[in-house]
């Protein structure tokens, strides 16, 4: 009998010794003359407990993690002889920090075999594209708008909503784009689908082409991602291979291609126009709105662009149906978001939940607190353009509105723990550091107004007229929140000022307590 | 550690018809120029712009405009350090120190005998197992000064 072991390949886990773990099971099963079948999987996202390997049985997957090289020949040996082992951790299904999880986007990532089509199909794969092609154009978009999906790239715009218009749109040529371009410090999500289910995503695609009337789509990825990269290009071969790409998608008169394309380095061209400004082989210089890239997008030509948690998502919504998505979430943030708890915490991963959970839930009892075991002071929210949020603040629930409400935002859905030896002040300097290094140069409030922002952050530090530069540490915010073309621009003034309202002290003024929360 | 090809025009010619097709072919130029040499050489901004039949100054402009184009040669191996909050949160300040101190360079460097360039990346996803590395092109993650310096010994025996 041949045992099937399962060890991710996912960028995260070969951070932290996957690949020699696989090579040294290799090695055990040799020595032992035991059949050993490695599967190459995503990553479940215990990313603590990675290299987590997962072995079959006839109960299911027993897991154990974290392993390392050395762990390979005795865990194996466990497994032979029943025995028990200090880092055998269960069924993998059946760990709580899973099993509370509600996994539709990611129901198969760590599951499958990222370049298996045959294994995706088996884990029903391929039911919403034909599903799609049973319902039709219009009504597969109904389904979507019907579901609620906001993007989930950051801006929570309505996903039904920009397809309609695009598919209202009269021309022969149309694209869809997926913005794979996750540069958030803090988010792993699309990463994670692209390296452990990437046939979710051309499925998400392939029924957004089919449905606006899009026959050719791009995914641009970050050049950060090369195990992506490398597992969408396989994936896409695959998926031409097997029908779900090229002429006649799913047995529909449909056609839809595929390429993959990669960045080169510039956070700005996570920025939508700046993106397609990118793609067409130019600096990614953000684009003036309107007219929106639903009407005038990639070459001039009608787009679809959305991120690739946004094209994930749509599968299973179309295979249950929108009323069964649209059940999950609160208020106007409907379905489950992925949500990724990373920097100094104990159980950093990803947590894929209905919207509606708080911040203190997720940081406290989720993510088990910080690494250090000290305690939490701050975390920041949605990437390097999110606000940090105190502990006072720990009440929020996982919802756009709510985030908005509270001056933050909810973006990609990142949440970076930091603990009590961080320097409020000195991320402020970072994040308009970043903006200063990440501008795309257009307008000026982000050129210009990032460059003074570290300067006036470096005056406040020393304490050089310190009143008065908070002052136009506070001006310069206004301006750029409401003068900036972008986000880049816009939002860096939420980190700045949320360290400034929630942590004053470190800026060096009298520690205030913090006003009603609202 | 990566072998690059010398700078050759023929070379640059046939990397340039094999993409000129293609929509939007100047990245997947320029990613091509610098995979085959390591750089994209100043000669190779004519080349193309004659090709795809834009100014040198279009060229240049794209050449410029993004982080992860050389305009010569790095170091025989190339460290990459994650700067963003997720690795800055896990101790990623500290790291970065370190191997400057270490290295004897700065950040965005290259070493005086040309082993070693030392440069920041801005996030490579790996946010839950901080700090994180990528030495030439493979990824390292929960960085501490022993697993550095491993790394360090393995660019600089």
């Amino acid at each position: 009998m041949k045992l099937r072991v399962f060890v991710p390949c996912d960028a995260g886990a070969v951070a932290v010794g996957a690949d020699l773990v696989a090579r040294a099971l290799a090695e055990a099963a040799r020595s032992r003359d035991v059949a050993l079948d490695i599967v190459r999987t995503g990553s479940r996202g215990l990313y603590w407990l990675e290299p987590m390997v997962e072995i079959e049985t006839a109960a299911g997957r027993v897991a154990y993690g974290p392993m390392g090289q050395c762990d390979a020949a005795n865990v194996l040996d466990a497994t032979l002889g029943h025995g028990a082992h200090a880092l055998r951790l269960g069924m993998a299904e059946e760990i709580p920090w899973l099993k509370r999880q509600t996994r539709l986007t990611f129901a198969r990532c760590g599951v499958v075999d990222p370049r298996s089509l045959d294994d995706f199909r088996a884990h029903a794969g391929c039911r919403g594209l034909a599903q799609a092609v049973t319902l039709g154009p219009e009504a597969t978009i109904e389904q979507v708008v019907q579901s609620g999906l906001r993007g989930r790239g950051g801006a929570g715009f309505p996903t039904g909503i920009k397809w309609r218009t695009v598919a209202q749109a009269q021309d022969p040529q149309k694209y869809i784009v997926c913005n794979a371009d996750e540069g958030d410090s803090g988010t792993f999500a699309d990463r994670m689908i692209m390296e452990g289910d990437p046939f979710v995503l051309i499925e998400g695609m392939a029924i957004a082409g089919f449905a606006v009337g899009a026959t050719k789509g791009y995914v641009y990825i970050r050049s950060e991602y090369p195990h992506a990269i490398a597992t969408m290009q396989a994936a896409c071969a695959a998926a031409r291979r097997g029908g779900l790409l090229g002429r006649n998608i799913a047995g529909s008169s449909h056609d839809f291609d595929i390429e993959v394309r990669a960045g080169a380095g510039a956070y700005v061209c996570g920025e939508e126009t700046s993106l397609l400004e990118s793609l067409e082989g130019k600096r990614g210089i953000v684009r003036a709105k309107p007219p929106l890239p639903a009407h005038h997008g990639l070459f001039g030509k009608p787009t679809v662009i959305n991120n690739v948690l946004s094209f994930a998502s749509v599968p299973i919504i179309l295979e249950k149906g929108a009323a069964f998505y649209k059940d999950f979430g609160m208020g106007k943030s409907h379905g489950t978001m992925p949500i990724q708890l990373a920097g100094n915490v104990k159980h950093g991963g990803l947590f894929e939940t209905a919207f509606g959970v708080t911040l203190g839930e997720l940081v406290d009892d989720i993510g088990g607190g910080t690494l250090t075991g000290r305690p939490v002071r701050a975390v920041q929210v949605g990437g390097p353009l999110g606000a940090y949020f105190p502990r006072a603040l720990f009440d929020t629930p996982f919802d756009y509105e709510a985030f908005a409400a509270r001056d933050g935002l909810i973006g990609h859905g990142g949440i970076v723990v930091f603990d009590d030896r961080v320097n409020m002040a000195k991320q402020a300097r970072f994040a308009m550091e970043f903006c200063a290094i990440e501008s795309c140069g257009k307008c000026t409030p982000c050129r210009i107004g990032s460059t003074r922002g570290v300067e006036t952050v470096d005056r406040i530090i020393t304490g050089e007229n310190r009143e008065a530069n908070l002052e136009v540490l506070r001006d310069l915010c206004n301006t750029m929140k409401f003068g900036s073309l972008c986000a880049l621009g816009g939002f860096t003034p939420y980190p700045v000022m949320s360290a400034l309202t929630h942590f004053p002290e470190d800026f060096g003024a009298a520690p205030k307590r913090l006003e009603a929360a609202e | 550690m990566p072998a690059y090809e010398p700078w050759n025009v023929e070379r640059a010619n046939a990397l340039i018809a094999e993409h000129a097709g293609r929509e939007g072919p100047l990245l997947p130029i320029l990613h091509a120029f610098q995979e085959e040499f390591g750089y994209v050489d100043a000669a190779a901004e004519p080349l193309i712009a004659q090709a795809l039949n834009i100014s040198r100054a279009e060229v240049h402009g794209v050449v410029t405009f993004y982080h992860d184009f050389r305009r010569a040669l790095a170091g025989r191996h190339v460290l990459k350090l994650c700067r963003a909050e997720a690795c800055q949160a896990a101790g990623g300040d500290e790291i970065a120190a370190r191997a400057e101190q270490q290295l004897g360079t700065a950040m965005g460097r290259t070493t005086a005998d040309g082993s070693v360039t030392l440069e920041p990346v801005y996030c490579l996803g790996l946010c839950a197992t901080a700090p994180s590395a990528m030495l030439d092109g493979r990824v390292h993650g929960r960085l501490d000064d022993k697993r550095l310096d491993a790394l360090l010994r393995e660019a600089r025996p």
